[in-house]
């Protein structure tokens, strides 16, 4: 595997039929956020805040009158763009301090990635990897604490680490990952 | 020329052996040949290149049912044609549950995983043809699999360390595809309950909302319920008493199906002129048009399979499982278990069940405690859903979106049969001691009749965990 990691790339420069795999892991990632962020803000806090019978849950599956937890639902669109060979990119979530361990950093650049976005508030990292045999453009975005019910959520999980930060509005928590196969 | 050369074998000395030895050789070149082309038959058997598994020997012999064409617009391999046969199957069976989806790996930091187990490639785990490798549910690689993605979990779960590395998908425990009924809320969900349950019955049915099908008017079901001068057999076709009461006095006179409900069917040659046949057989797919869900689950099935794959019906002589001998040429279709005219649930249930089966589990159904209390309710001295048939346990009632049906892919919760627990055990037993008991050989064998050797540790390793991770919550403000 080789790593080639900076806050910007020359592939972000190189035209890809007339979008820069930048610009195009920039676009999807503002729609997810977009999205995500009026689930957690307009959908779960919101159910929070007026007691209703109806609960955010880990295991909503099993748990009646429960939907997925924001970072849940983020993930399940991640699975269903994984299974549509025409999507032309994979996206997940990662974290330096995951509560589920799928979510931790899988490789160096990944490592090294998270490590940037918490040194460098408000920074994006952009790079190039390779892995199994095939190069991809990665952009790594900051992911922050946007409602109150994920920073609250999260500094009361029982999963949580010894060293498990205590998070607040705009922290950092994790990165939002975009790879596009070049 | 070839008469030359006949006439020149004849007149060497050694001509009539050679004669022989070429047409004997062409003779078995034209046996392999045609066996290569024919229909699915026992002469396909010479092409066979090793005993197929339990769950596919069935089909064995139609080469195509597995080794069919492949989409792929890069053209078929050996191993995506086989892939495609896969999903063909069980593709629906493991939507929603499979705990290791192909979707799964496609996340390109797999590459490294899928590079020592290829998890997306059905026949990495499930090859075929070869039973000298084969394990438990067709596994034909060494059982330490899990291991070689999951060695982190001796270090991430203090309760796992110490175990074996091929005792990861052992009764109780995890399941490669479907961990539904072992996963850990699960099972800490039924934490602390009794062995028997206080309310120990099974879902009722609803027929008619659980009917589907495209000839049935879905929510305007409403005609009225005929009787015997109702009948509409044509007078060309003799009348049997008995099968005309057994219809009068069944569910399908009371919902208004008639003689030609059934019975006439519309040949491909005269759907043009509206006219139509009497048959005094009925297809299963004229079953189908009110029964869609019970006949698809059938064909999905041991016993629908061959029927699925455009072969003859399957015969009990063709099982491994012990059978009736007497039974061996009968072929399972829908009448093989609701026979006749009466259609009678409670014979399909087990009665039907056997008049084929003969092996021990089976035979000691009536006996156990299991079998007792279906008498009883059968006698009506138990309630309603307090008897255990054999269709109890094997075709479970399920819930689904038009209510209670009865699934009847008699196979799809033995694969495992801690998938049992789940849907078919918890009804009536709490979830350690349906986990233990599916877990022990010699309580399957005999009918569940005793308890179970060993205790399952799973619930309570599970419920350790949550324990434990309750201490970790912080105080809420």
């Amino acid at each position: 595997m080789t790593i080639s990691g900076c806050s910007s790339s020359e592939a972000s420069s190189a035209a890809a039929g007339g979008i820069t795999p930048k610009q195009f892991a920039d676009g999807v990632h503002a729609v997810m956020m977009a999205d995500r962020t009026v689930y957690a803000t307009h959908v779960v806090t919101n159910l929070k805040k007026q007691e209703a019978p109806v609960t955010a849950d880990e295991y909503w599956q099993d748990t009646e009158n429960a939907i997925p937890l924001p970072a849940q639902m983020f993930r399940m669109g991640a699975e269903l763009v994984d299974e549509n060979p025409e999507a032309g990119f994979t996206y997940a979530l990662r974290s330096k301090w995951p509560l589920n361990e799928q979510h931790q950093a899988k490789t160096d650049f990944e490592k090294q990635a998270l490590d940037f976005i918490s040194d460098n508030p408000g920074e994006n990292f952009y790079g190039e990897e390779d892995l199994g045999g095939k190069k991809y453009f990665v952009a790594v975005y900051p992911d922050r604490a946007v409602a109150e019910a994920c920073w609250s959520c999260h500094n009361d999980h029982p999963n949580r680490g010894e060293d498990y930060p205590d998070f607040a509005k705009d922290d950092v928590m994790g990165g939002v990952l975009v790879r596009v196969p070049m | 020329m070839l008469k030359a050369i006949i006439s020149k074998l004849r007149s060497s000395p050694n001509g009539l052996k050679w004669i022989a030895c070429l047409g004997i050789n062409l003779a078995i070149g034209s046996y392999y040949s045609a066996a290569l082309v024919a229909p699915a038959s026992s002469i396909k058997s010479a092409w066979l290149p090793g005993k197929t598994t339990h769950g596919h020997y069935q089909i064995e012999l139609d080469c195509d049912a597995c080794h069919s064409a492949s989409n792929s617009k890069e053209g078929p391999t050996s191993s995506d044609v086989m892939q495609d046969a896969c999903i063909r199957c069980h593709g629906d069976q493991l939507k929603d549950v499979d705990t290791h989806p192909a979707k799964k790996f496609n996340d390109p930091t797999n590459a490294e995983l899928l590079a020592t187990l290829d998890a997306q490639n059905c026949l990495s785990c499930h090859a075929e043809h070869v039973p000298h490798q084969t394990l438990a549910m067709g596994l034909t690689m060494p059982a330490d699999y899990c291991w070689h993605c999951h060695q982190d979990v001796g270090d991430s779960r203090p309760s796992h360390q110490g175990m074996a590395f091929d005792s990861c998908a052992t009764a109780g425990c995890h399941n490669y595809h479907d961990n539904s009924a072992l996963y850990e809320k699960f099972l800490d969900d039924h934490f602390g309950q009794p062995d028997q349950l206080d309310v120990a019955v099974t879902p009722s049915r609803n027929t008619l909302a659980s009917l589907s099908g495209d000839q049935l008017p879905r929510k305007g079901w409403s005609k009225p319920a005929i009787g015997l001068d109702d009948a509409d057999f044509p007078e060309t076709t003799e009348s049997n008493p008995q099968l005309l009461r057994d219809w009068a006095e069944t569910a399908h006179a009371a919902a208004g199906v008639n003689c030609s409900g059934c019975h006439v069917t519309q040949s491909e040659a005269a759907q043009n002129d509206d006219s139509a046949s009497w048959s005094d057989s009925v297809a299963m797919e004229t079953c189908g048009q009110c029964h869609d869900k019970q006949v698809d689950t059938f064909l999905d099935g041991k016993h629908g399979m061959r029927l699925a794959a455009g072969l003859t019906p399957m015969t009990p002589d063709q099982a491994r499982l012990p059978m009736n001998h007497d039974a061996a040429h009968r072929e399972l279709d829908c009448n093989a278990c609701h026979n006749d005219h009466r259609f009678d649930t409670q014979f399909a249930a087990t009665d039907a069940c056997l008049q084929c089966h003969n092996d021990d589990h089976s035979l000691a159904h009536v006996q156990s405690p299991h079998g007792q209390l279906w008498r009883d309710e059968v006698l009506h001295k138990g309630e309603q859903g307090t008897g255990v048939s054999c269709a109890t346990c094997h075709m479970p009632r399920l819930e689904g979106d038009d209510g209670i049906w009865v699934n009847h892919d008699q196979n799809a919760n033995l694969r495992p049969n801690e998938k049992m627990a789940r849907e078919v055990c918890l009804n009536c037993h709490g979830l350690e001691y349906s986990l233990s008991a599916l877990a022990d050989e010699e309580l399957i064998r005999n009918g569940f009749a005793g308890e179970p050797s060993e205790r399952n540790k799973s619930v309570e390793m599970a419920h350790q965990w949550f324990l434990e991770r309750a201490k970790k919550r912080r105080p809420r403000p």
